[in-house]
């Protein structure tokens, strides 16, 4: 195993994972909900009154993070490798695996590991799997 | 008022992404590129947010409603079946194809990516194709309504 020194970066990663903790605490302690983000905007294609108004808003700020964090810094570039053909595969997968799976990275990974469920572990192992396994895959085996 | 709360949870969880790196799907296939030149970043986003949500969720788990009054709504699911873990694989390869998780994609999109654009709507239809596999089927449509 080789280590990429030069996009290593721990300590912004820890601290953007730390306000991640902290997000999915504030909505724990005072929505009493799990911060798991194919679950909220999943919730949207069975709409029940009453159940709308605190995913939409839990969305829009998600979404809008990028231009109160203009306010203040620069964005961090970000680099998609993936074509649009690729794009539309990984996001059907994504859509009907985390709804066929209940969670995602945040509801399973961050918030279901921090409450210590096995069935979150489970999932997580299940995630994390077939992530690694798939970009071997296409990296190393495929080389595409 | 637990509207404002939901609103500031998802922007602060946007803004940790951001910071994070996890928005960046360069970032995240390198972390999931074991056998590649590995950048290891991604499990310090995870140790972060897990040392902050343990002790959140010790807390949590012990109310019966949240600071504001909420009905605490935690999962209480405990079932390990194939729904979860193929649901699980599915999802692995997605996020292994393109670098996005349904979070940083939602991020990815408020910064107007065109690739983020795509792959929401990409998930968007796969959220639906789940809705329509799994709609109840106990009734039959007569004259375009479910009868049961």
């Amino acid at each position: 195993m080789r280590i990429d020194w030069t996009a290593f970066s721990p300590w912004p990663a820890l601290a953007g994972g730390v306000l991640i903790g902290i997000a999915a605490a504030m909505f724990a302690l005072l929505n009493g909900r799990i911060a798991g983000i194919s679950g909220v905007l999943g919730g949207l294609f069975r709409p029940v009154a009453g159940d709308i108004g605190w995913r939409i808003a839990f969305l829009l700020g998600l979404i809008g993070a990028p231009l109160v964090y203009r306010l203040f810094a620069t964005l961090p570039r970000i680099r998609v490798d993936a074509g649009y053909v690729a794009l539309i595969a990984a996001g059907l997968l994504v859509g009907l695996g985390t709804r066929y799976g209940s969670g995602c990275t945040s509801g399973h990974g961050v918030c279901g590991l921090s409450r210590l469920s096995p069935r979150s572990f489970a999932a997580t192992a299940a995630f994390m799997g077939a992530g690694f396994a798939t970009v071997f895959l296409i990296r190393h085996l495929l080389r595409l | 008022m637990p509207l404002v709360a939901s609103l500031l949870a998802g922007l602060v969880f946007g803004l940790g992404l951001l910071i994070s790196g996890m928005a960046d799907p360069a970032k995240v296939i390198g972390f999931l590129d074991l056998a590649g030149l590995w950048d290891p970043s991604l499990a310090f986003v995870m140790a972060g947010a897990v040392a902050v949500g343990l002790a959140a969720f010790a807390f949590a788990g012990k109310r019966t409603v949240s600071v504001l009054g909420e009905p605490m709504q935690l999962p209480t699911a405990r079932r390990i079946d194939r729904r979860l873990i193929g649901g699980g694989v599915l999802f692995g390869i997605g996020w292994g194809i393109a670098g996005f998780c349904p979070g940083p994609a939602l991020t990815a999109l408020g910064m107007g990516e065109p690739q983020a654009f795509v792959f929401v709507l990409a998930m968007l239809a796969g959220m639906g194709l789940f809705e329509w596999l799994e709609r109840p089927r106990t009734g039959r449509v007569i004259d375009g309504i479910i009868r049961p």
